[in-house]
Protein backbone atom coordinates (compact mmCIF):
# COMPACT_ATOMS: atom_id res chain seq x y z
CA UNK A 1 0.00 0.00 0.00
CA UNK A 2 1.58 3.42 -1.18
CA UNK A 3 2.13 5.79 1.94
CA UNK A 4 0.64 9.08 1.23
CA UNK A 5 1.96 12.13 1.21
CA UNK A 6 -0.01 12.60 4.48
CA UNK A 7 1.35 9.77 6.47
CA UNK A 8 4.91 10.14 5.39
CA UNK A 9 4.78 14.05 6.80
CA UNK A 10 3.20 12.65 10.05
CA UNK A 11 5.86 9.60 10.25
CA UNK A 12 8.85 12.81 9.04
CA UNK A 13 7.30 14.81 12.53
CA UNK A 14 7.39 11.61 14.74
CA UNK A 15 11.07 10.95 13.68
CA UNK A 16 12.03 14.48 14.28
CA UNK A 17 13.08 14.77 10.48
CA UNK A 18 12.75 18.35 8.58
CA UNK A 19 12.39 17.25 5.07
CA UNK A 20 11.81 18.71 1.60
CA UNK A 21 8.94 18.72 -0.77
CA UNK A 22 11.75 16.63 -3.18
CA UNK A 23 12.68 14.19 -0.09
CA UNK A 24 8.78 13.80 0.88
CA UNK A 25 8.18 12.89 -2.58
CA UNK A 26 11.38 10.44 -2.80
CA UNK A 27 11.55 8.75 0.04
CA UNK A 28 7.30 8.22 0.42
CA UNK A 29 7.67 6.35 -3.01
CA UNK A 30 10.77 4.32 -1.82
CA UNK A 31 9.60 3.78 1.74
CA UNK A 32 6.53 2.16 -0.24
CA UNK A 33 8.46 -0.15 -2.19
CA UNK A 34 10.47 -1.36 0.55
CA UNK A 35 6.65 -1.90 2.52
CA UNK A 36 5.47 -3.65 -0.40
CA UNK A 37 8.21 -5.67 -0.30
CA UNK A 38 7.87 -6.51 3.63
CA UNK A 39 4.36 -7.85 3.14
CA UNK A 40 5.56 -11.02 2.15
CA UNK A 41 5.80 -11.66 6.13
CA UNK A 42 1.77 -12.26 6.29
CA UNK A 43 2.54 -15.52 4.29
CA UNK A 44 4.30 -17.04 7.19
CA UNK A 45 2.58 -19.33 10.28
CA UNK A 46 3.68 -17.90 13.85
CA UNK A 47 0.79 -19.43 16.16
CA UNK A 48 2.61 -20.38 19.04
CA UNK A 49 6.21 -18.84 18.66
CA UNK A 50 7.87 -16.64 20.91
CA UNK A 51 9.42 -12.92 19.42
CA UNK A 52 13.03 -13.05 19.45
CA UNK A 53 14.20 -10.72 22.06
CA UNK A 54 17.70 -11.95 22.30
CA UNK A 55 19.46 -14.58 20.96
CA UNK A 56 21.77 -15.82 23.37
CA UNK A 57 19.55 -16.66 26.14
CA UNK A 58 21.14 -14.47 28.67
CA UNK A 59 19.18 -13.58 31.89
CA UNK A 60 19.14 -10.42 33.89
CA UNK A 61 22.31 -9.37 33.96
CA UNK A 62 22.73 -7.29 37.36
CA UNK A 63 25.16 -5.00 38.81
CA UNK A 64 25.26 -3.51 42.17
CA UNK A 65 23.23 0.30 42.33
CA UNK A 66 26.24 2.03 42.96
CA UNK A 67 27.25 5.13 41.31
CA UNK A 68 30.60 5.14 39.47
CA UNK A 69 31.65 8.69 38.76
CA UNK A 70 33.26 9.74 35.29
CA UNK A 71 36.87 11.13 36.15
CA UNK A 72 37.42 15.06 35.40
CA UNK A 73 39.05 15.11 32.07
CA UNK A 74 36.53 12.24 30.74
CA UNK A 75 33.43 15.30 31.63
CA UNK A 76 35.70 18.09 29.99
CA UNK A 77 36.16 16.39 26.92
CA UNK A 78 32.72 15.17 26.99
CA UNK A 79 31.08 18.78 27.48
CA UNK A 80 33.63 20.00 24.77
CA UNK A 81 31.18 18.30 21.87
CA UNK A 82 28.03 20.20 23.31
CA UNK A 83 26.89 23.32 21.19
CA UNK A 84 25.42 25.35 23.91
CA UNK A 85 26.99 25.09 27.33
CA UNK A 86 26.29 27.22 30.66
CA UNK A 87 29.35 26.53 33.21
CA UNK A 88 28.83 22.66 33.45
CA UNK A 89 25.54 22.31 31.93
CA UNK A 90 24.54 21.72 28.81
CA UNK A 91 21.94 24.17 27.75
CA UNK A 92 18.41 23.15 25.83
CA UNK A 93 15.69 25.75 24.40
CA UNK A 94 12.83 25.99 26.45
CA UNK A 95 11.00 22.69 26.71
CA UNK A 96 7.54 23.65 28.42
CA UNK A 97 5.89 26.08 26.79
CA UNK B 1 58.50 -7.63 0.47
CA UNK B 2 57.25 -4.48 2.16
CA UNK B 3 56.47 -4.52 5.58
CA UNK B 4 53.13 -3.45 5.17
CA UNK B 5 52.64 -6.50 3.07
CA UNK B 6 53.11 -8.59 6.30
CA UNK B 7 50.41 -10.50 8.08
CA UNK B 8 49.99 -10.17 12.16
CA UNK B 9 51.97 -13.55 12.38
CA UNK B 10 54.82 -13.12 10.44
CA UNK B 11 55.18 -9.13 11.75
CA UNK B 12 54.98 -10.54 15.19
CA UNK B 13 57.76 -13.01 14.76
CA UNK B 14 60.34 -10.73 13.19
CA UNK B 15 59.43 -8.32 16.07
CA UNK B 16 60.29 -11.05 18.57
CA UNK B 17 63.21 -11.96 16.43
CA UNK B 18 64.43 -8.79 17.04
CA UNK B 19 64.02 -7.95 12.76
CA UNK B 20 62.46 -5.30 12.59
CA UNK B 21 60.83 -2.56 15.05
CA UNK B 22 56.82 -1.61 15.53
CA UNK B 23 58.53 1.81 14.13
CA UNK B 24 59.40 0.40 10.47
CA UNK B 25 56.57 -1.80 10.46
CA UNK B 26 54.14 1.40 11.21
CA UNK B 27 56.20 3.96 8.81
CA UNK B 28 55.95 1.23 6.34
CA UNK B 29 51.50 1.29 6.62
CA UNK B 30 51.65 4.99 6.86
CA UNK B 31 53.70 4.92 3.49
CA UNK B 32 51.21 2.98 1.66
CA UNK B 33 48.27 5.12 2.78
CA UNK B 34 50.25 7.78 1.11
CA UNK B 35 50.83 5.72 -1.92
CA UNK B 36 47.71 4.55 -2.59
CA UNK B 37 44.43 6.42 -0.26
CA UNK B 38 44.06 8.92 -2.70
CA UNK B 39 42.49 6.54 -5.31
CA UNK B 40 41.09 4.17 -2.87
CA UNK B 41 39.82 6.44 -0.09
CA UNK B 42 39.44 3.90 2.83
CA UNK B 43 40.88 6.14 5.86
CA UNK B 44 38.47 9.26 6.81
CA UNK B 45 41.50 9.94 9.45
CA UNK B 46 45.08 9.40 9.58
CA UNK B 47 46.75 9.54 13.42
CA UNK B 48 49.98 9.63 11.68
CA UNK B 49 52.09 10.95 14.77
CA UNK B 50 49.68 9.46 17.25
CA UNK B 51 50.36 5.81 15.55
CA UNK B 52 54.38 6.75 15.35
CA UNK B 53 53.96 7.21 19.23
CA UNK B 54 52.42 4.35 19.84
CA UNK B 55 54.77 2.48 17.67
CA UNK B 56 57.48 3.61 19.65
CA UNK B 57 56.21 2.76 22.87
CA UNK B 58 55.28 -0.67 21.59
CA UNK B 59 59.22 -1.18 20.84
CA UNK B 60 60.01 0.11 24.17
CA UNK B 61 57.66 -2.06 25.98
CA UNK B 62 58.54 -5.08 23.96
CA UNK B 63 62.76 -4.24 24.99
CA UNK B 64 61.46 -4.69 29.12
CA UNK B 65 60.13 -7.78 27.82
CA UNK B 66 56.90 -7.34 27.27
CA UNK B 67 55.50 -9.94 24.09
CA UNK B 68 52.28 -10.65 22.58
CA UNK B 69 50.88 -11.32 19.41
CA UNK B 70 49.50 -7.91 18.84
CA UNK B 71 52.60 -5.87 20.42
CA UNK B 72 53.51 -3.27 17.76
CA UNK B 73 50.84 -4.67 15.23
CA UNK B 74 49.35 -1.62 13.13
CA UNK B 75 45.64 -1.44 12.48
CA UNK B 76 42.40 0.47 10.82
CA UNK B 77 38.96 1.18 12.96
CA UNK B 78 36.00 1.71 11.36
CA UNK B 79 34.83 4.97 12.27
CA UNK B 80 31.75 3.99 14.06
CA UNK B 81 34.01 2.98 16.85
CA UNK B 82 34.61 5.52 19.67
CA UNK B 83 38.38 6.21 19.78
CA UNK B 84 39.09 8.38 22.67
CA UNK B 85 40.17 12.25 21.00
CA UNK B 86 40.03 10.88 17.85
CA UNK B 87 37.82 12.39 15.19
CA UNK B 88 34.41 9.35 15.03
CA UNK B 89 31.75 10.48 12.37
CA UNK B 90 30.23 7.29 11.43
CA UNK B 91 30.55 8.51 7.62
CA UNK B 92 27.80 11.12 8.54
CA UNK B 93 27.71 15.24 8.50
CA UNK B 94 26.04 15.02 11.93
CA UNK B 95 29.30 14.00 13.67
CA UNK B 96 31.70 15.45 11.28
CA UNK B 97 33.27 17.26 14.24
CA UNK B 98 32.90 15.16 16.68
CA UNK B 99 35.70 13.98 18.90
CA UNK B 100 35.02 10.84 20.88
CA UNK B 101 35.64 11.40 24.42
CA UNK B 102 36.36 7.51 25.45
CA UNK B 103 37.65 4.42 23.88
CA UNK B 104 35.47 1.87 22.53
CA UNK B 105 36.26 -1.47 25.00
CA UNK B 106 37.63 -3.45 22.19
CA UNK B 107 39.97 -0.42 21.34
CA UNK B 108 40.97 -0.60 25.16
CA UNK B 109 41.56 -4.00 24.44
CA UNK B 110 43.71 -3.88 21.80
CA UNK B 111 45.35 -0.46 23.11
CA UNK B 112 46.27 -2.87 26.14
CA UNK B 113 47.53 -5.68 23.83
CA UNK B 114 49.91 -2.84 22.37
CA UNK B 115 48.43 -2.51 18.89
CA UNK B 116 49.22 1.05 16.67
CA UNK B 117 45.90 2.62 15.94
CA UNK B 118 47.10 4.25 12.60
CA UNK B 119 43.86 5.78 11.71
CA UNK B 120 39.75 5.30 11.26
CA UNK B 121 38.47 3.94 7.99
CA UNK B 122 35.70 4.93 5.75
CA UNK B 123 31.84 3.40 5.85
CA UNK B 124 27.98 3.71 4.57
CA UNK B 125 26.92 6.07 7.10
CA UNK B 126 26.27 4.29 10.52
CA UNK B 127 26.73 1.17 8.64
CA UNK B 128 23.65 1.59 6.86
CA UNK B 129 24.07 0.01 3.47
CA UNK B 130 26.25 -2.64 1.61
CA UNK B 131 28.81 -0.77 -0.41
CA UNK B 132 30.02 2.02 1.47
CA UNK B 133 28.41 4.56 -1.25
CA UNK B 134 26.28 5.91 1.15
CA UNK B 135 29.04 7.80 3.08
CA UNK B 136 28.94 11.32 3.59
CA UNK B 137 32.50 12.00 2.48
CA UNK B 138 32.46 9.52 -0.59
CA UNK B 139 33.27 6.71 -1.72
CA UNK B 140 35.50 3.89 -1.42
CA UNK B 141 37.19 2.28 -4.44
CA UNK B 142 37.69 -1.53 -4.61
CA UNK B 143 41.72 -2.05 -4.71
CA UNK B 144 40.95 -4.51 -7.74
CA UNK B 145 39.19 -2.67 -9.68
CA UNK B 146 38.64 1.07 -8.77
CA UNK B 147 35.90 2.26 -10.70
CA UNK B 148 34.04 -0.47 -8.50
CA UNK B 149 32.94 -0.56 -4.96
CA UNK B 150 34.53 -2.11 -1.75
CA UNK B 151 31.47 -2.96 -0.68
CA UNK B 152 29.61 -1.90 2.73
CA UNK B 153 29.48 -1.18 5.41
CA UNK B 154 33.01 -2.01 6.63
CA UNK B 155 34.23 -1.07 3.31
CA UNK B 156 37.26 1.19 3.96
CA UNK B 157 38.67 -1.66 6.37
CA UNK B 158 38.20 -4.09 3.78
CA UNK B 159 40.01 -1.86 1.21
CA UNK B 160 42.77 -1.23 3.59
CA UNK B 161 43.31 -4.66 4.58
CA UNK B 162 43.40 -5.98 0.67
CA UNK B 163 45.52 -3.14 -0.05
CA UNK B 164 47.99 -3.82 2.71
CA UNK B 165 47.41 -0.23 4.14
CA UNK B 166 47.69 -1.55 7.41
CA UNK B 167 48.16 -5.20 8.99
CA UNK B 168 44.29 -5.39 10.17
CA UNK B 169 41.49 -3.45 10.55
CA UNK B 170 38.60 -3.33 12.76
CA UNK B 171 34.86 -3.72 11.26
CA UNK B 172 31.38 -3.96 12.41
CA UNK B 173 29.05 -7.08 11.36
CA UNK B 174 25.10 -6.24 11.73
CA UNK B 175 24.06 -8.15 8.46
CA UNK B 176 26.78 -8.86 6.77
CA UNK B 177 28.97 -5.83 7.18
CA UNK B 178 31.88 -7.24 7.71
CA UNK B 179 31.71 -10.49 5.23
CA UNK B 180 30.03 -8.71 2.35
CA UNK B 181 33.37 -6.37 1.70
CA UNK B 182 35.77 -8.79 2.88
CA UNK B 183 34.14 -10.88 -0.64
CA UNK B 184 34.23 -8.11 -2.10
CA UNK B 185 38.03 -6.91 -1.78
CA UNK B 186 39.53 -10.29 -1.29
CA UNK B 187 40.16 -10.19 2.42
CA UNK B 188 39.33 -12.48 5.39
CA UNK B 189 36.56 -10.86 7.37
CA UNK B 190 34.68 -12.52 10.49
CA UNK B 191 31.37 -12.05 12.61
CA UNK B 192 31.67 -13.30 15.77
CA UNK B 193 29.12 -14.60 17.33
CA UNK B 194 26.47 -12.05 19.24
CA UNK B 195 27.86 -11.46 22.73
CA UNK B 196 31.27 -12.49 21.76
CA UNK B 197 33.13 -8.80 21.88
CA UNK B 198 31.71 -5.98 23.57
CA UNK B 199 29.78 -3.20 21.51
CA UNK B 200 30.50 -0.54 24.53
CA UNK B 201 31.64 2.20 22.23
CA UNK B 202 30.10 1.38 19.59
CA UNK B 203 28.31 3.73 17.50
CA UNK B 204 24.51 1.68 17.90
CA UNK B 205 22.97 0.40 14.89
CA UNK B 206 21.15 -2.65 15.51
CA UNK B 207 21.67 -3.48 18.84
CA UNK B 208 20.55 -6.92 18.47
CA UNK B 209 22.53 -8.07 16.07
CA UNK B 210 25.93 -5.26 15.85
CA UNK B 211 28.88 -7.12 16.20
CA UNK B 212 32.72 -5.75 15.76
CA UNK B 213 35.00 -8.10 14.12
CA UNK B 214 38.28 -8.78 12.26
CA UNK B 215 39.57 -7.87 8.80
CA UNK B 216 43.13 -9.82 8.29
CA UNK B 217 44.80 -10.96 5.35
CA UNK B 218 44.27 -14.91 6.52
CA UNK B 219 42.50 -16.85 9.16
CA UNK B 220 44.75 -17.32 11.51
CA UNK B 221 45.25 -13.31 11.98
CA UNK B 222 41.56 -13.31 12.30
CA UNK B 223 41.75 -15.82 15.48
CA UNK B 224 44.92 -13.82 17.08
CA UNK B 225 42.53 -10.31 16.56
CA UNK B 226 39.50 -12.04 18.20
CA UNK B 227 41.51 -13.76 21.08
CA UNK B 228 42.52 -9.53 22.10
CA UNK B 229 38.85 -8.01 21.57
CA UNK B 230 36.49 -10.94 23.00
CA UNK B 231 35.17 -11.07 26.33
CA UNK B 232 33.16 -10.60 29.16
CA UNK B 233 32.88 -6.45 29.39
CA UNK B 234 30.30 -5.32 32.25
CA UNK B 235 29.20 -1.92 30.27
CA UNK B 236 28.12 -4.47 27.91
CA UNK B 237 25.09 -6.85 29.32
CA UNK B 238 24.66 -8.46 26.31
CA UNK B 239 28.39 -10.04 26.26
CA UNK B 240 28.74 -13.68 27.58
CA UNK B 241 31.11 -15.72 29.06
CA UNK B 242 31.80 -18.15 26.92
CA UNK B 243 35.34 -19.77 26.42
CA UNK B 244 37.28 -19.24 22.97
CA UNK B 245 38.89 -22.75 22.04
CA UNK B 246 42.08 -22.76 20.57
CA UNK B 247 42.19 -22.67 17.18
CA UNK B 248 44.38 -25.96 16.52
CA UNK B 249 45.84 -26.32 13.07
CA UNK B 250 45.51 -30.27 12.08
CA UNK B 251 46.64 -30.45 8.29
CA UNK B 252 43.58 -32.64 7.26
CA UNK B 253 39.70 -31.74 7.55
CA UNK B 254 38.90 -35.37 7.37
CA UNK B 255 36.11 -35.93 9.70
CA UNK B 256 34.25 -33.01 9.27
CA UNK B 257 31.05 -32.64 7.61
CA UNK B 258 29.76 -29.14 6.12
CA UNK B 259 25.74 -28.42 5.69
CA UNK B 260 24.66 -27.01 1.99
CA UNK B 261 21.23 -24.89 2.14
CA UNK B 262 19.91 -25.55 -0.28
CA UNK B 263 17.77 -22.34 -0.12
CA UNK B 264 21.14 -20.31 -0.31
CA UNK B 265 22.07 -22.00 -3.78
CA UNK B 266 19.10 -20.28 -6.09
CA UNK B 267 18.74 -18.93 -9.28
CA UNK B 268 19.67 -15.10 -8.97
CA UNK B 269 23.29 -16.15 -7.99
CA UNK B 270 26.10 -14.65 -10.37
CA UNK B 271 27.48 -17.66 -12.81
CA UNK B 272 30.94 -16.37 -11.82
CA UNK B 273 30.26 -17.17 -8.10
CA UNK B 274 28.09 -20.45 -8.43
CA UNK B 275 31.54 -21.75 -10.54
CA UNK B 276 34.01 -20.13 -7.10
CA UNK B 277 31.97 -21.99 -4.70
CA UNK B 278 31.88 -25.06 -6.65
CA UNK B 279 35.62 -25.39 -7.26
CA UNK B 280 35.46 -24.74 -3.33
CA UNK B 281 33.53 -27.29 -2.48
CA UNK B 282 35.30 -30.01 -4.53
CA UNK B 283 38.18 -28.65 -2.94
CA UNK B 284 36.73 -29.19 0.34
CA UNK B 285 35.68 -32.83 -0.45
CA UNK B 286 40.16 -33.39 -1.67
CA UNK B 287 40.15 -32.60 2.00
CA UNK B 288 38.55 -35.03 3.38
CA UNK B 289 35.40 -32.97 4.02
CA UNK B 290 32.22 -34.42 3.75
CA UNK B 291 28.76 -32.76 2.70
CA UNK B 292 25.16 -32.72 3.60
CA UNK B 293 22.17 -31.00 2.01
CA UNK B 294 20.30 -29.30 4.71
CA UNK B 295 17.08 -27.30 4.35
CA UNK B 296 16.49 -24.04 5.80
CA UNK B 297 12.87 -22.84 4.50
CA UNK B 298 12.73 -19.65 5.73
CA UNK B 299 15.12 -18.42 4.15
CA UNK B 300 13.12 -16.38 2.09
CA UNK B 301 11.61 -14.13 4.39
CA UNK B 302 15.42 -13.45 6.25
CA UNK B 303 15.71 -10.33 3.98
CA UNK B 304 12.26 -8.56 4.87
CA UNK B 305 12.17 -9.55 8.53
CA UNK B 306 15.84 -8.09 8.82
CA UNK B 307 14.76 -4.59 6.96
CA UNK B 308 11.80 -4.29 9.38
CA UNK B 309 14.25 -5.37 12.67
CA UNK B 310 17.13 -3.30 11.67
CA UNK B 311 15.67 0.09 11.08
CA UNK B 312 13.04 -0.13 13.87
CA UNK B 313 16.40 -0.63 16.29
CA UNK B 314 17.74 2.10 14.25
CA UNK B 315 15.27 4.84 14.57
CA UNK B 316 15.38 4.02 18.36
CA UNK B 317 19.31 4.32 18.03
CA UNK B 318 19.79 7.31 16.04
CA UNK B 319 17.24 9.46 18.21
CA UNK B 320 20.31 10.16 20.61
CA UNK B 321 21.28 12.82 17.33
CA UNK B 322 19.29 15.25 17.94
CA UNK B 323 21.37 18.65 17.73
CA UNK B 324 21.44 18.96 22.01
CA UNK B 325 24.71 17.04 23.73
CA UNK B 326 26.50 16.85 20.54
CA UNK B 327 27.05 16.45 16.80
CA UNK B 328 25.78 19.18 14.44
CA UNK B 329 22.86 21.31 15.51
CA UNK B 330 20.90 23.64 13.85
CA UNK B 331 20.28 26.71 16.81
CA UNK B 332 18.17 29.01 15.03
CA UNK B 333 17.87 29.08 10.95
CA UNK B 334 15.80 32.42 10.39
CA UNK B 335 12.54 31.40 11.18
CA UNK B 336 11.58 30.49 14.83
CA UNK B 337 14.46 28.64 16.82
CA UNK B 338 12.67 26.43 19.53
CA UNK B 339 13.15 22.89 20.54
CA UNK B 340 11.69 20.96 17.85
CA UNK B 341 13.28 23.26 15.08
CA UNK B 342 16.82 22.10 16.51
CA UNK B 343 15.74 18.48 16.30
CA UNK B 344 14.24 18.60 13.10
CA UNK B 345 16.85 21.07 11.27
CA UNK B 346 19.70 19.22 13.11
CA UNK B 347 18.42 15.90 12.16
CA UNK B 348 17.32 16.73 8.91
CA UNK B 349 21.06 18.24 7.45
CA UNK B 350 23.06 16.03 9.13
CA UNK B 351 21.16 12.77 8.22
CA UNK B 352 22.11 11.58 4.36
CA UNK B 353 19.58 9.78 2.70
CA UNK B 354 19.69 6.17 3.68
CA UNK B 355 19.78 7.02 7.55
CA UNK B 356 16.84 9.03 6.77
CA UNK B 357 14.99 6.45 5.04
CA UNK B 358 15.67 3.60 7.67
CA UNK B 359 14.59 6.12 10.47
CA UNK B 360 11.28 6.24 9.04
CA UNK B 361 10.66 2.93 7.94
CA UNK B 362 11.57 2.20 11.58
CA UNK B 363 9.11 5.01 13.02
CA UNK B 364 6.55 3.57 11.14
CA UNK B 365 6.95 0.24 11.84
CA UNK B 366 7.32 1.35 15.59
CA UNK B 367 4.21 3.49 15.54
CA UNK B 368 0.94 2.43 17.13
CA UNK B 369 -1.55 0.69 15.18
CA UNK B 370 1.46 -1.20 13.11
CA UNK B 371 3.75 -2.19 15.70
CA UNK B 372 2.26 -5.71 15.85
CA UNK B 373 1.69 -6.31 11.87
CA UNK B 374 5.07 -5.40 11.68
CA UNK B 375 7.94 -5.49 14.37
CA UNK B 376 6.09 -8.59 16.33
CA UNK B 377 5.51 -10.38 13.19
CA UNK B 378 9.24 -9.83 12.01
CA UNK B 379 11.08 -11.07 15.96
CA UNK B 380 8.53 -13.76 15.95
CA UNK B 381 9.76 -14.92 12.20
CA UNK B 382 12.84 -14.31 13.26
CA UNK B 383 12.76 -17.09 15.73
CA UNK B 384 12.02 -19.27 13.25
CA UNK B 385 14.55 -18.46 11.19
CA UNK B 386 16.64 -18.81 14.00
CA UNK B 387 15.13 -22.15 15.09
CA UNK B 388 15.60 -24.09 11.72
CA UNK B 389 19.68 -22.66 11.39
CA UNK B 390 20.30 -24.00 14.81
CA UNK B 391 18.70 -27.35 14.03
CA UNK B 392 20.62 -27.17 10.62
CA UNK B 393 23.82 -26.73 12.53
CA UNK B 394 23.45 -29.82 15.19
CA UNK B 395 23.71 -32.15 12.68
CA UNK B 396 27.04 -30.79 10.98
CA UNK B 397 30.21 -28.72 12.02
CA UNK B 398 28.80 -25.89 10.09
CA UNK B 399 27.58 -24.75 6.82
CA UNK B 400 28.76 -22.76 3.13
CA UNK B 401 27.33 -20.47 1.11
CA UNK B 402 28.41 -17.72 -1.03
CA UNK B 403 29.02 -14.31 0.83
CA UNK B 404 27.37 -12.43 -1.56
CA UNK B 405 25.35 -13.50 -4.77
CA UNK B 406 28.17 -11.57 -6.96
CA UNK B 407 31.24 -9.96 -7.22
CA UNK B 408 31.62 -5.96 -6.69
CA UNK B 409 29.53 -3.75 -8.60
CA UNK B 410 30.49 -0.40 -10.52
CA UNK B 411 30.18 2.29 -8.51
CA UNK B 412 26.69 4.11 -8.78
CA UNK B 413 25.03 1.09 -10.46
CA UNK B 414 23.05 0.36 -7.91
CA UNK B 415 22.22 3.24 -5.66
CA UNK B 416 19.21 4.20 -6.60
CA UNK B 417 17.78 1.78 -5.69
CA UNK B 418 17.67 0.70 -2.18
CA UNK B 419 15.59 -2.50 -2.13
CA UNK B 420 18.01 -3.91 -4.57
CA UNK B 421 20.45 -2.77 -2.36
CA UNK B 422 18.85 -4.56 0.83
CA UNK B 423 18.98 -7.63 -1.60
CA UNK B 424 22.89 -7.61 -0.85
CA UNK B 425 22.49 -9.12 2.29
CA UNK B 426 20.67 -12.34 0.55
CA UNK B 427 23.07 -14.74 2.26
CA UNK B 428 24.92 -12.91 5.10
CA UNK B 429 21.58 -11.35 7.06
CA UNK B 430 20.32 -15.28 8.33
CA UNK B 431 23.25 -15.87 10.76
CA UNK B 432 22.96 -11.89 11.84
CA UNK B 433 19.82 -12.50 12.75
CA UNK B 434 20.14 -16.11 14.41
CA UNK B 435 23.48 -14.38 16.33
CA UNK B 436 25.53 -17.09 14.70
CA UNK B 437 29.71 -16.56 13.98
CA UNK B 438 29.81 -16.54 10.45
CA UNK B 439 33.44 -16.09 8.37
CA UNK B 440 33.60 -14.72 4.81
CA UNK B 441 37.06 -16.45 3.25
CA UNK B 442 38.72 -15.28 -0.41
CA UNK B 443 37.86 -18.58 -2.69
CA UNK B 444 38.55 -17.20 -6.00
CA UNK B 445 37.94 -14.79 -8.78
CA UNK B 446 34.98 -14.03 -11.07
CA UNK B 447 36.54 -12.03 -14.02
CA UNK B 448 39.23 -10.94 -12.29
CA UNK B 449 37.38 -9.49 -9.11
CA UNK B 450 37.61 -11.44 -6.17
CA UNK B 451 34.46 -13.81 -4.66
CA UNK B 452 34.18 -15.03 -0.87
CA UNK B 453 32.64 -18.09 0.51
CA UNK B 454 30.84 -17.69 3.80
CA UNK B 455 31.18 -20.37 6.68
CA UNK B 456 28.16 -20.07 9.19
CA UNK B 457 29.28 -21.94 12.70
CA UNK B 458 27.60 -22.75 15.70
CA UNK B 459 26.57 -20.52 18.43
CA UNK B 460 30.66 -19.63 20.22
CA UNK B 461 32.05 -21.82 18.24
CA UNK B 462 34.81 -19.37 16.10
CA UNK B 463 37.45 -22.31 16.59
CA UNK B 464 35.60 -24.65 14.47
CA UNK B 465 35.15 -21.68 11.71
CA UNK B 466 39.14 -20.97 11.89
CA UNK B 467 40.41 -24.33 11.87
CA UNK B 468 38.64 -25.36 8.57
CA UNK B 469 39.08 -21.73 7.05
CA UNK B 470 42.66 -22.65 7.65
CA UNK B 471 42.37 -25.71 6.09
CA UNK B 472 40.99 -24.74 3.15
CA UNK B 473 43.20 -21.34 3.02
CA UNK B 474 46.37 -22.96 2.84
CA UNK B 475 45.26 -26.08 0.52
CA UNK B 476 44.05 -22.82 -1.89
CA UNK B 477 46.29 -20.03 -1.57
CA UNK B 478 43.93 -17.31 -2.83
CA UNK B 479 45.06 -14.99 -0.13
CA UNK B 480 47.99 -14.35 -1.41
CA UNK B 481 46.62 -13.21 -4.55
CA UNK B 482 47.15 -9.36 -4.02
CA UNK B 483 45.29 -6.84 -5.80
CA UNK B 484 47.45 -4.43 -8.15
CA UNK B 485 46.11 -1.17 -7.59
CA UNK B 486 45.40 -0.09 -11.03
CA UNK B 487 46.14 3.94 -12.16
Amino acid sequence: MPLSKEEIKHIAKLARLDLTDAELEKYGGQLSDVLNYIDQLKEVEVKGVEPTAQVTGQENVLREDKIEDWNEKEIEEALTDAPEKEDRFIKVKRVIE
Amino acid sequence: MNLNQLTIKQASQKMAAGEITSVELTKACLERIKEVDGKIKACLTVCEKEALAEAKQADERRASGASGDLLGIPCLAKDNILTRGVKTTAASKILENYIAPYDATIIKKLRQAGAVLLGKTNLDEFAHGASTENSAFGPTHNPHDLERVSGGSSGGSAAAVAADMCIFALGTDTGGSIRQPASFCGAVGLKPTYGRSSRFGLIAMTSSTDVPGPLTKTVADASLVLSAIAGVDKNDATTVMAPLADFDKPADLAGVTIGLPKEYFIAGTDKGVTQVVEKAIADFKKLGVKFKEVSLPHTKYVVPVYYIITPSEISSNLSRFDGIKYGLSIQSDGAKADLMSIYTKSRGRGFGPEAKRRIMLGTYALSAGYYDAYYLKAQKVRTKIKQEMDEALEQVDCLLTPTAPHAAFKIGQQSNDPLKMYLEDIFVAGASLAGLPAISLPAGFDNELPVGLQLIGKRFAEATLFRIGHGYEQATEWHLKKAKINN
